[in-house]
């Protein structure tokens, strides 16, 4: 099992490095150079550019410069926002919750929803309710998520008038962020009224950017199943006279979830994509805006930083997914 | 083929299973019923796109200042002029629609056309080299796959600039992955068949061996693959188009119909549905269309 732990966590520093030559290249193939980035529009004398370029050490060799930022970047100093001046870290640390937070809500609706479909549209195979269920997962398949997030607010906030526009909660409710989870620090408030506010804001955004994984969640569910449902065990869960319950959850679903697992783990590469067109949609205040608004005003080092956090979180998330494949299925652990 | 003709009984004996790769092919995917329609709905869009000029009833992007925000024809105060009503500028919607059919289906040959022959050569070239070559094409796709594709494409655009070429650009090199692991997967699988011994024995060249022995072989993923990522190019630009990164006003784009239209949600529904549809029709054929030729063209990996 150790071995396993190793040789998988190693795989993951050829990507590392990979990803940091991304980021480094990244603000390098920007036309014009990086200083006059820095700048920005306002322009910059011969002198300062020249005095510039040798502080950030811009005229050193390309290699330098990308040890030079990959120490840094170890020491955990990812640059300085052009436009805040905050340290690129920071914000993205104080604004990652509202994102994980998103996400969080968002993966629970895909599964509550999802995994029951999927269920019932195996064991249902060829009937109404499978055509229903398949159906209704292409077509989450195939929604302009950004679209869908428009036509909610359309139908439940603006017409109905049940949920709100925008935002994480209403602005009359301010507390200090304790944990950066809106939920939580609401209920921390003791403030009445702040959680619902928070819950409520949270609906639509969650809906939005569950859909697609709710498709995949159903589709896989379905799939899976019906395989498992072939298998001889079952037949012999059967032929012993168990109760169709007792067989689907005792012994079909605890198999079929395994492949499931993985998907829902692939799944938060999507979410964290996806939460850059929601987060725009609601104004939600997380770092999936917050890269947008970085390339709407240039910020070159805050989309730099953003990306790679971004791709390390990932990279955590699947290497964690995978580790946790391996020990509930021995299988993987013990190939090669 | 004249082998098969040969043996007329053996042809009487399977009436089932037609001889024919393409009437075979018919048969399994007209099964699906999903795929047919996904197929009719991309032939209609096909007509639209090419036919947008003599459709379309307006210029897409002549303003009609006397007809702001109309509503659309079924609507009190709509008028049969415009059909599905006019946008805040006073164009069409429909117009724009079926000029945006055009630029949509554009978008989804260049950019799968564009990843998919890069695509083809760094497969063939990391299965058949091996080595070092395959170790850092492989690597490389690692990373790309390592970001979400609409991450990818944003830092792709934000490099190069807004735009809808660039755009373009952008989502063909995030789906490159896609097709370089499966082109390669094909090859490795393919290579240690005897027809390829066959022919390298005979002295066939590396590239005769590349382009025109195995790849032919190779093309049923490939073609499922180009069919589900057309889809995922519509989807991804017209993402990149709403957030203000793709197409740029006035070109009938359907993201960026979305995103001009986004200030009137409360006040016109109309011009901020029906692009969505219009993105969501279009999107839901080529899934229809692809999982149906998945089902016809790949026996192992129908479900």
């Amino acid at each position: 099992m150790l071995r396993f732990i190793v040789t998988r966590a190693a795989l993951i520093i050829p990507t590392f490095i990979g990803v940091t030559l991304l980021a480094f290249a990244m603000i390098r193939l920007v036309p014009g150079d990086p200083i006059e980035l820095l700048a920005g529009e306002r322009g910059i004398s011969a002198e300062r550019h020249a005095k510039l370029m040798a502080e950030y050490g811009f005229d050193k060799p390309l290699l330098v410069q990308y040890a030079v930022y990959v120490a840094e970047v170890l020491q955990g100093d990812l640059g300085q926002s052009i436009s805040t001046r905050q340290p690129v870290l920071e914000e993205f640390a104080a604004l990652f919750p509202a994102t994980v937070e998103l996400s969080f809500c968002a993966m629970l609706f895909a599964m509550v929803l999802g995994l029951p479909a999927g269920i019932v549209a195996a064991l249902k195979r060829g009937k109404a309710p499978d055509h229903v269920v398949m159906g209704a997962s292409l077509t989450g398949y195939s929604m302009p998520i950004f679209w869908w997030g428009l036509l909610l607010i359309l139908f439940f906030s603006v017409y109905l008038r049940w949920t709100p526009v925008s935002g994480r909660i209403a602005i009359q409710y301010f507390f200090e962020p304790v944990t950066g989870f809106m939920l939580i620090d609401s209920l921390l408030s003791g403030q009445e009224g702040a959680f619902t506010s928070a819950l409520r804001h949270l609906i639509l955004p969650s809906i939005v950017l569950g859909t697609i994984p709710l498709a995949v969640i159903a589709r896989m569910t379905r799939s899976s199943m019906l395989e498992v449902l072939n298998e001889d065990y079952i037949r012999t869960a059967r032929a012993k006279g168990l109760s169709p319950w007792r067989i689907i959850n005792l012994h079909a679903l605890r198999n079929a979830l395994i492949p499931v697992i993985t998907v829902i783990g692939l799944q938060v590469g999507a979410l964290l994509a996806g939460a850059i067109l929601t987060e725009t949609i609601f104004s939600w205040p997380g770092v999936g805006k917050w890269l947008v608004e970085s390339i709407r005003r240039r910020d070159y080092p805050i989309l730099q930083g953003g990306v790679l956090l971004v791709a390390t979180v990932i990279i955590l998330v699947n290497l964690t997914v995978d580790l946790l494949y391996g020990l509930i299925n021995p299988r993987i652990r013990h190939a090669r | 083929m004249t082998v098969q003709a040969a043996s007329p009984a053996l042809d009487a004996g399977q009436a089932q299973a037609p001889a024919r790769p393409l009437r075979e092919f018919w048969y399994y995917f007209s099964e699906n019923k999903g795929a047919v329609l996904g197929l009719a709905l991309i032939v209609l869009l096909i007509l639209a796109a090419i036919f947008a000029d003599v459709i379309a009833p307006h210029d897409p992007i002549e303003q009609y200042r006397d007809a702001l925000l109309k509503p659309p024809v079924w609507d009190a105060e709509g008028s049969s002029r415009f059909l599905l009503g006019t946008d805040p500028a006073g164009r069409d919607i429909l117009s724009r629609l079926i000029h945006g059919t055009r630029l949509s289906f554009f978008i989804g040959i260049i950019s799968v056309s564009l990843s998919l022959s890069v695509g083809v050569v760094l497969g063939l070239a990391s299965g058949f080299f091996r080595g070092v070559v395959d170790i850092a094409i492989m690597r490389l796709m690692d990373i790309m796959l390592a970001l979400p594709s609409l991450l990818l494409a944003i830092v792709i655009v934000a490099i190069l600039g807004p735009g809808l070429v660039n755009a373009m650009i952008a989502i063909s090199i995030t789906y490159l992955p896609h097709y370089v692991r499966l082109m390669r997967a094909s090859v490795l699988t393919e290579s240690g068949k005897d027809y390829v011994t066959a022919s390298r024995v005979s002295g066939a060249g590396l590239l005769r061996l590349m382009f025109v022995v195995v790849l032919p072989n190779c093309m049923a993923p490939l073609i499922v693959q180009g069919t589900l990522g057309f889809s995922s190019a519509i989807l991804d630009a017209a993402a990149l188009g709403f957030l203000g990164l793709g197409a740029q006003p006035p070109t009938p784009e359907w993201g960026s119909m979305l995103a001009s239209a986004l200030e009137f949600l409360q006040r016109a529904w109309w011009v901020v549905t029906f692009p969505g549809l219009a993105i969501l029709i279009t999107v839901l054929a080529f899934n229809l269309m692809g999982d149906g030729l998945r089902d016809a063209l790949d026996p192992k990996l129908k479900r």
